[in-house]
């Protein structure tokens, strides 16, 4: 049985003969653009169902638990967590200490999980320069984030404050819009973060763990330690940061929304470009 | 064409690959063979740009491949079979590959096509088979036509049929002009396939050699010789250019003079031959020879258990 190669490449997106195997040595015309290399991430992440589903499954996470706490919710009856919320808004976005756990592990599952298999080195060969998947990787996940939590909280926005039982007033959605864009940026920043600890640590365990106590339970013990001494840097913190831009009233233990915004930005670029430095730095 | 020149890569104390040096050329199927633990698969890293060398370089069409404006038209590799999303079916699997490069759907489907996989392209990649793996991570090095391909043992996992296949692939993308670079640790099955061999052991170059190099080097000059009157024809035989051995099936060794001269000999003295056959040691024994005190990882037989 033998296999025959036909050398020229007849096709439709792909710029004809040269892409082509010539003996003699020519070398092929064109290059990787990261517009291309977009394009094949794009096609990664949607070609794997329980990807997209997870995605869907944030959204309905934000929705359904906002849907639960303003149900329950009713002025002096609350108890635990839900007393802290102050408002119905507030209240109607409770499910998003759950999303970003969600978005966060995601964008650490998508990178560690491709060093898991092999497929991150298949990639990087393909591509010439590393760091091109890094960014293209972040860019698709970050916009399907982004996307998917734009409608996930101004729908449990609207939704939680329709059912809201209590006596407070509810906050029109135009008044809520900056509140909706802190959580919407929050929420892909997080999973952005995932990633760059996935590119760092290559491993998914040790993304997770990282995640989960350095970003969501790190904050938390800090209670342990004298205030005066945590007053000064807890709110740089990624989580307090994305509270800052997520409050409605300015509250003197976090940044102002515009500082909350930066020191996030910061938190978030710098973590991806440390990534991008080892993904050149390292083998792969 | 890959070029290999000093190349030297260190963990720490381990020194895996030792200044070596090598030339792939195209036209023909050159095989990469050593033991395991020779520094194979991490020079093959070197080359597609995975590893750093710790100095020494490693080239394709005279640069890096990390140079080359389009990889997969440049080298087509194969380094880790396996390297899918079991979620993800084997044609979307190849079609991210191929929108990286500018490579179209037409030529994802051709590829599959050329590898078999055709039929089974929609399905979900994880439930294959180890063969069908393989085939896919073959179908990926093919899809940007390339000048250059290497493979890091590609026959794992297939059957008979299978490699046959490959080895009649490889021949003839060999035969189109391209450089093909295939590694194995199984002398045996690169025998059929390759023209010319680079053998590595504990990270250094051992030959670097042709077929028929190594085929000179397997040519013995010993025959085993049974006859009826087994003692005569020995005592014809000595001579000071000549030893005589016995083997345990009362037939003789016989070094120093061609199976035609034993016949000659024989023939003049009236004795009949019973059995006259010239030893010819196999490429593997060469293989193995030449590798023997580079074997890393020896097995050991099994040990009676005292009663």
């Amino acid at each position: 049985m033998t296999a025959t190669i036909d050398t020229t490449v007849i096709d439709s997106t792909a710029t004809p003969a040269e892409l082509a195997f010539d003996a003699t040595g020519a070398p092929p015309v064109g290059r990787v653009r990261t517009r291309d290399v977009i394009r094949g991430e794009w096609i990664k992440l949607s070609s794997v169902r329980s990807t997209w589903v997870t995605l869907l499954a944030a959204g309905v996470v934000t929705i359904v638990f906002g849907l639960i706490f303003s149900a329950v919710a009713d002025s002096g009856e609350v108890a635990g967590r839900a007393a802290l919320l102050s408002d119905p808004l507030d209240i109607a976005l409770g499910g998003l200490s759950l999303t970003e756990m969600i978005v966060g592990v995601l964008g650490v599952l998508l990178v560690a999980g491709e060093y898991s298999t092999g497929l991150i080195r298949t990639a990087f060969a393909a591509v010439g320069r590393r760091t091109k998947v890094l960014w293209a990787k972040a860019a698709v996940l970050g916009a399907s984030v982004f996307a998917v939590s734009a409608v996930a909280v101004t729908a449990a926005a609207v939704a939680g404050q329709a059912v809201y039982a209590g006596d407070l007033p509810t906050v029109p959605l135009t008044d809520a819009l900056d509140v909706l864009l802190g959580a919407t940026v929050y929420l892909t920043g997080i999973a952005l973060i995932g990633v760059a600890l996935g590119f760092i640590l290559r491993s998914t365990a040790a993304g997770i763990a990282t995640l989960v106590g350095a970003v969501f339970i790190g904050p938390n013990l800090m209670n342990l330690l004298p205030e005066s001494f945590t007053d000064i840097f807890v709110k740089y913190l990624p989580s307090e940061a994305g509270s800052a831009m997520m409050t409605q009233v300015s509250d003197p233990e976090l940044l102002s929304r515009g500082a909350g915004y930066a020191v996030f930005a910061v938190w978030v670029v710098g973590m991806l470009g440390l990534a991008a430095y080892f993904v050149r730095r390292r083998d792969a | 064409m890959i070029e290999v020149t000093n190349l030297t890569k260190t963990y720490g104390e381990n020194v895996a690959v030792d200044d070596l040096s090598f030339t792939v050329r195209p036209g023909i199927v050159t095989g990469f063979l050593g033991p395991n633990g020779a520094g194979k698969s991490t020079t093959m890293r070197m080359i597609v740009g995975l590893d750093a060398p710790t100095s020494g370089t490693a080239t394709v069409a005279g640069r890096p491949l990390a140079e080359h404006p389009l990889p997969l038209a440049s080298l087509g590799s194969l380094l880790e079979a396996g390297a899918v999303h079991p979620s993800r079916s084997a044609n979307d699997h190849l079609r991210a590959l191929a929108v990286t490069n500018g490579i179209g759907t037409s030529r994802v489907d051709e590829v599959l096509d050329i590898v078999g996989l055709g039929d089974v392209a929609r399905r979900r990649s994880g439930g294959f088979s180890l063969g069908m793996g393989q085939r896919l991570g073959i179908a990926a090095a093919l899809l940007g036509d390339p000048s250059v391909v290497m493979l890091d043992e590609p026959v794992n996992g297939l059957d008979p049929e299978g490699i046959q296949w490959i080895r009649n692939l490889l021949q003839d993308l060999a035969r189109e002009g391209r450089t093909v670079f295939v590694s194995s640790h199984l002398m045996s099955e690169m025998e059929l396939m390759a023209e010319h061999f680079v053998i590595v052991g504990r990270g250094r170059l051992i030959q670097d050699i042709s077929a028929e190099g190594l085929r000179a080097m397997a040519s013995s000059d010993i025959t085993t010789v049974t006859a009826d009157r087994l003692d005569d024809l020995v005592a014809l035989l000595r001579a000071d250019d000549v030893t005589v051995d016995s083997t345990e099936r009362g037939a003789v060794d016989v070094r120093g003079r061609s199976p035609e001269q034993i016949g000659l000999i024989a023939r003049d003295h009236g004795i009949a031959l019973a059995g006259l056959v010239p030893h010819r040691r196999s490429l593997e024994d060469v293989f193995m020879e030449l590798t023997a005190d580079t074997v890393q990882y020896h097995g050991h037989g099994s040990t009676p258990i005292a009663a």
